[in-house]
């Protein structure tokens, strides 16, 4: 079976539809919604496979279908799909791991009253994701990335009655969209620059030798090459998504929603897209490496970034004491990692260690909600212990995934990504600083996982909720077991001594493998690290175990400050929101001040100035103008008062009146003389 | 096509005959409305499915009106306006489906409504200045009668404040307007002629009449610092009108900058275009963090609206065929998501809860209250901050690569802006209908106990009415179809931009 | 003192006009004010018959038509006094005079 590129916008657009049935699906039809869902992602991963038979038919190819959306003026927006083997692969692996915890969720969420909403969510995530992963063009890849962002906040948010929830699921939007403003700018450059987002495009795209000759051959501010600023702007957007440092404050708060979410969302995909997308985009990364002195690779910045994050993720996971908060600083950690592959110039090592990771990761995290349900949603570390007995198969698929995780040799998936990683940045010339902090984390690694597995399953339980306890049905189970079953088997296709997928990714026809004894000195010294970090965790947690939910932690009692400053997650929650959000607020508060008062006031006091000149011009109207006027009808009037008085009705008067002008008007003639 | 003129006529025929017939039954009234309304709307549409895109404008109606003057009434219409044209029938079809429960008066109310309606289609179509001011004068009045006697907090100031802005405006545009007449001499108010004219004039006189006309027409426009009689005049005015004035008349000013003020005067737009596009972006920072801090659920809404028209001016400004073309993408986008926002806060939350406080909002949780309308805000939020999908994305998108083309400073600037707007949609999503339902319990328990008519009962809002349905629904189905195919709209507008008078502009005035 | 018939006349109808008007001024009932008013009507009217008569031309009838006209005039004068003096009395049930002043000013 195969498929073709034109008919890859399946993939997502299978979800998509789910999604739609899921929001029309009245709240009772759950059977429908979530049938619709897993059928959808059950038969998007058939034509993933069918799309990476095609694929892993020409590896070298970039099978790319385009279209245009809009007309601007000056040339189309155009979009379209892309078929090479790191679509691919990760179409695979994100609908595999997607149906398994779509799966998983059946039985997690089945309690909840939003169960048909809470599927329509996960297959619109899906089919952004999916979009992410299939697109041929900045812009398409750009607008799933919104979306997906956005998806991964209807979800964060999925209980918004409580607060924090709420709350984590703005700060996760509102922190990946500072780094996706990144990713805007660099696409709206981008565009400016070459004249199209397209990736491939028969030798016209961006990631295509012309595009980048031209990129790179121009120079912007600082001395910096067009291609290295475009690179780290693009980048940004992949610090947000993937919770690098400095955006990474986002991810730990996002698990606040439901664990099957932070599973598939902050752990196996989304996260990982932003590794992704600098995978992608590696050839604009790298096209820099090409000149003689300039003053700053785009790369060198990924692999800085990385090292520090894969280092303070970890380190902050050692002191942390719920369980998915943990996983979550370990998914910061191990973004970093994979980060300073992509920096250190191996992206097939960064892509390797993502799929592993994504199995393993997803392992653990639904292993944790396992753990959650069982619990009565108690996830606090403290709270919980000696679950290795009542939950057999949680117990043990976590294991395997915390074995994997940690890079137990030989056997787990983990320990081969992970070694393709330390390789890359051992060989790396530029410095070796990203390589001993790739070692730190090993070995901090080892020890958090440690630290957690002892005080969730070993002991006794220290809680009612952790007492009662008991292992979840099977169709929670089940998608455990097959992870574990990947995280231990997808390791075989990457090993050094035959590099299977590595070589895939490249586009290389023929696998070229090598005996494991080449560099082995490097492979026996991380064995050793893994070794001492799991040693020293058991040494501290394992062999006296926790007793009460109060007691202190026993590295808090040796090293109170460095536990505290770790367990407070170096502040960066209090920095930010002392100085971004004060100031952000303080600029807001002034500018609505300025508003209300000064605009607004501005426009109160020419009234009021109206309003005055008016007044004065009616009193001057009142005294001068109209005096005389008023003072000749008052007279008129007073006089017409005077006459009616004279009016009396009195009939007798008139007589009188009339008589007496009678006697006049006699006496008159008379003394007149008749004439 | 030649049916357009008729959008004008039936709107005013329509108030008139609204005023007349309806003075009995409110019924009457209502379905009157909403049938002079809905018939200007399929017009519009009729004539934008028939619209043979060419550049330049294509005479509709051409008689001499004061031939002492040289005015004439000259109608015409191209890609621009009929984009404008469609929004306006849409607008103004919701905002009668919105006004639906309007009890007192209402004969008159929608005789104002579709007064205004048919002046605001008046200036979309008209091609001479003295006919394009008198529309324009017309589409003020009802205004402020709409707010004054049918609106809500504060009316009088609010309505008196926009009234006093927009004659303002239209002073200094008519001022300008009659400069440029006298200067020109050739006895002729058509904007072909006076463009034609304008090119000999001095530069200084050029610098003039644009500054005049361009701020005329920017405070309607909502231009930082002129923007303060948008959030008050939004606040105090009735739903429909504030649908009205954020979706249509603040266009107005827009087109008017854009129609009379850039093909005129090249040289101006020339000299002017930095200090506009700084005006708008900071009208987008700055409004977009004016709402973040609000707490008046309707001043949020207004306050984003001027954010949104900040990004308009900035395409307008930029001044190149992508940024233009992209302003007026974004002036219809904007028109729909604004209409659909008030709508859900005016109409369908404070007519039932009879409260804007955020605060107060907070503790109804109105998603279980009313889904619908919970809904339909997070979708209008989504689209207002410029998720892909909707149709604000290809038009933010498009301005910010136009502008980017011109300054790239200004176009980081504004893209920080989209940061901004969904700072505060969160928010507002948030705080409105995501309430904690700690209050739903005190409800449900105050209902329990104080029967059906106690206080604080919100358990039996009057259920979303079907006008209020069928006006949402086609909101969004504009905002979305738009949002996925911009092209029905963008192949309107580009050919319009290829007219001589748009080039000359676009150019920065040197031919 | 030498009297001749017209100073008769004129002396006569001096008196029963001043009788009229006394009447006219000092009576409360309105009917009989109307009768005064008839009175000094009558006096005029003697004169005139006196100055035709005993006047210096006799012209045949003058005199004689202008008082038929004049007693025409004030039958019907007369009679709308008396339809006044009704009027008055359904108003307030008497005829006095001095309460009949609702028209004053």
């Amino acid at each position: 079976m195969s498929l073709s590129v034109q008919l890859l916008w399946l993939i997502p657009a299978l979800p998509l539809l789910a999604a739609g049935i899921g929001a029309l699906t009245p709240r009772r039809g759950r059977g429908l919604a979530a049938g619709a869902a897993i059928g959808a992602m059950g038969i998007a991963f058939l034509l993933s496979c069918g799309a990476l038979t095609t694929a892993l038919a020409h590896p070298a190819a970039h099978a790319a279908h385009n279209f245009a959306w809009f007309d601007l003026g000056l040339g189309a927006l155009r979009l379209g799909w892309l078929l090479d083997p790191l679509t691919a692969f990760m179409c695979v692996m994100v609908t595999f791991v997607g149906l398994l915890i779509f799966i998983f969720s059946v039985g997690y969420m089945h309690e909840d009253a939003n169960f048909t909403r809470f599927f329509c969510f996960l297959s619109l995530f899906a089919a952004a994701m999916l979009g992410l992963l299939v697109a041929n063009s900045l812009l398409l890849l750009f607008i799933c990335w919104e979306l997906v962002g956005l998806a991964s906040y209807l979800l964060i948010g999925f209980w918004f009655h409580k607060p924090a929830a709420a709350a984590a699921a703005k700060k996760a939007f509102i922190t990946t969209r500072i780094g996706d403003l990144g990713l805007l700018l660099g696409m709206l450059w981008l565009y400016d620059s070459t004249g199209s987002l397209l990736f491939y495009d028969g030798g016209a795209g961006v990631l295509e030798p012309n595009a980048l000759g031209s990129l790179v051959a121009q120079t912007t501010v600082g001395g910096l090459a067009v291609s290295t600023a475009i690179g780290l702007l693009i980048f940004c957007g992949a610090i947000g998504k993937s919770g690098q440092f400095p955006l990474h404050v986002w991810l730990p708060d996002a698990m606040e929603g439901p664990t099957p979410v932070s599973a598939l969302i902050h752990a196996a995909t989304m996260v990982a897209a932003g590794v992704f997308l600098i995978a992608r985009v590696y050839p604009l990364m790298a096209v820099d490496q090409l000149l003689a002195a300039p003053p700053l690779h785009a790369l060198t910045v990924v692999a800085t970034i990385g090292a520090i994050t894969a280092l303070m993720g970890a380190l902050i996971g050692v002191a942390q004491s719920d369980i998915k908060r943990i996983l979550a600083f370990s998914t910061v950690s191990q973004l970093g990692y994979m980060m300073l592959a992509l920096g250190v110039g191996s992206w097939v090592a960064a892509i390797f260690h993502l799929l592993t990771h994504a199995f393993f990761k997803a392992l653990l995290f639904l292993g944790a909600g396992s753990v959650i349900h069982a619990a009565h949603h108690e996830q606090d570390i403290r709270q919980l212990g000696g679950l290795r007995g009542p939950m057999r198969t949680t117990f043990a698929t976590f294991a395997i995934g915390t074995m994997a995780l940690t890079g137990v040799p030989f056997l787990f998936s983990g320990f081969w990504s992970k070694e393709g990683i330390l390789h890359a940045a051992h060989e790396w010339d530029v410095s070796h600083l990203p390589f001993y902090a790739g070692l730190a984390a090993v070995v901090l690694t080892a020890f958090y996982m440690t630290r957690l597995v002892a005080e969730t399953f070993y002991g006794s339980a220290r809680s009612d909720s952790a007492s009662h306890a008991h292992e979840n049905p099977s169709v929670m189970t089940l998608p455990l077991v097959i992870l574990a079953v990947c995280a231990i088997a997808l390791g075989f296709l990457g090993t050094p001594v035959w590099p299977w997928l590595q070589a895939r990714l490249l586009g290389q026809e023929e696998v070229h493998g090598h005996s494991l004894l080449e560099g082995g000195g490097l492979m026996i010294l991380s064995i050793f690290l893994v070794a001492l970090g799991l040693g020293v965790g058991w040494a501290i947690y394992g062999r006296k175990l926790r007793v009460s939910a109060a007691a202190p932690d026993p590295l808090e009692t040796a090293l109170p400050p460095v536990f505290a400053t770790l367990r407070a997650k170096f502040g960066f929650d209090e920095l930010y929101a002392a100085t971004v959000g004060r100031l952000n607020n303080a600029i807001a508060v002034v500018a609505d001040l300025l508003d209300r008062y000064v605009w607004d006031g501005a426009i109160r006091f020419l009234a009021v100035l109206g309003e005055f000149v008016g007044v004065v011009s009616r009193e001057t109207d009142g005294d001068a103008l109209n005096g005389g006027f008023n003072a000749t009808s008052e007279s008129l009037r007073d006089g017409g008062k005077a006459y009616s008085r004279a009016q009396t009705g009195e009939a007798h008067g008139y007589l009188r009146v009339i008589a007496i002008g009678f006697v006049l008007l006699v006496l008159a003639v008379m003394l007149g003389g008749g004439r | 096509m030649n049916l357009l003129p008729w959008t004008i006529y039936l709107s005013l025929g329509g108030a008139l005959l609204v005023l007349v017939a309806g003075a009995r039954s409110a019924a009457t009234a209502r379905w009157l409305a909403l049938a002079s309304a809905t018939a200007g709307w399929v017009i519009a549409l009729l004539a934008a499915q028939d619209f043979n895109p060419g550049p330049g404008l294509q005479t509709l109606v051409d008689v001499p009106w004061i031939p002492e003057m040289g005015v004439r009434y000259h109608l015409a219409a191209d890609g621009i306006s009929l984009t404008l044209i469609v929004l306006t029938g849409l607008a103004a079809t919701a905002g009668i489906l919105f006004s639906w429960n309007i009890e007192e008066r209402t004969n008159e109310f929608f005789a104002l409504f579709l007064t205004l309606i048919g002046g605001v289609y008046g200036v979309f179509l008209s091609s001479d200045a003295f006919v394009f001011f008198v529309f324009y004068e017309i589409a003020i009045v009802p205004k402020y009668f709409l707010i004054a006697n049918w609106g809500s907090t504060n009316r009088e100031y609010g309505a008196m404040k926009l009234v006093l802005y927009s004659f303002a405006g239209s002073a200094l545009v008519l001022a300008g307007v009659i400069w440029a007449y006298a200067t020109a001499g050739s006895h002729s108010f058509a904007l072909g002629d006076l463009a034609s004219a304008a090119v000999n004039f001095s530069r200084g006189q050029q610098l003039g009449m644009f500054a005049l006309i361009f701020l005329g027409f920017a405070v309607l426009a909502g231009m930082f610092p002129f923007h303060t009689w948008a959030p008050t005049g939004h606040v105090a005015a009735p739903t429909a009108a504030s649908m009205l004035l954020a979706g249509v008349v603040m266009k107005l000013g827009a087109y008017g900058c854009l129609r009379v003020a850039m093909p005129l005067f090249p040289v101006g737009l020339a000299y002017w275009q930095p200090f506009i596009a700084w005006l708008a972006i900071i009208g987008i920072i700055y409004a977009g963090l004016i709402a973040l801090v609000q707490d008046d659920f309707k001043f949020v809404i207004g306050y984003s609206s001027v954010s949104h028209m900040g990004f308009v001016l900035l395409g307008l400004a930029a001044a190149n065929a992508q940024a233009v073309s992209g302003a007026v993408l974004q002036m219809f986008s904007h028109g729909v998501i604004a209409g659909l926002l008030f709508a859900v806060v005016g109409r369908m939350v404070y007519e039932r809860t009879h409260t804007r406080k955020l605060a107060d909002l907070r503790r109804m949780p109105l998603h279980k209250l009313m889904p619908f309308a919970a809904l339909t805000f997070v979708l209008a939020g989504l689209a207002s901050m410029g998720m892909p999908g909707f149709s604000g994305f290809p038009a933010e998108l498009t301005i910010l690569i136009g502008t980017w083309k011109v300054s790239p400073l200004w176009a980081t600037f504004a893209a920080a802006g989209v940061l901004v707007a969904a700072a505060f949609t969160l928010r507002v999503i948030q705080v409105s209908f995501f309430g904690t339902t700690e209050g739903l319990r005190a409800v449900s328990h105050e209902v329990h106990h104080a029967g059906h008519d106690g206080p604080g009962d919100h358990s039996h809002f009057v259920p979303i009415t079907w006008p209020e349905r069928t006006g949402a629904l086609l909101l969004i189905a504009a905002t979305v179809y738009v949002g996925l195919k911009p092209d029905v709209l963008l192949n309107l507008i580009g050919p319009a931009l290829q007219s001589p008078l748009f080039q000359a502009a676009l150019k920065g005035g040197t031919p | 003192m030498n009297l001749d018939p017209l100073h008769l006349c004129l002396i006569f109808s001096s008196a029963l006009f001043c009788i009229g008007l006394i009447g006219t001024l000092a009576r409360s009932n309105t009917i009989l004010v109307l009768l005064g008013i008839e009175l000094m009507l009558n006096a005029a009217n003697l004169n005139f018959i006196a100055f035709w008569r005993y006047g210096p031309s006799p012209v045949p009838a003058t005199g004689v038509l202008f008082v038929l006209f004049s007693i025409a005039v004030a039958a019907a004068e007369a009679a709308v006094g008396l339809a006044l003096v009704i009027a008055i009395y359904r108003h307030q049930k008497n005829v006095r005079l001095q309460e009949a002043n609702h028209l004053k000013g």
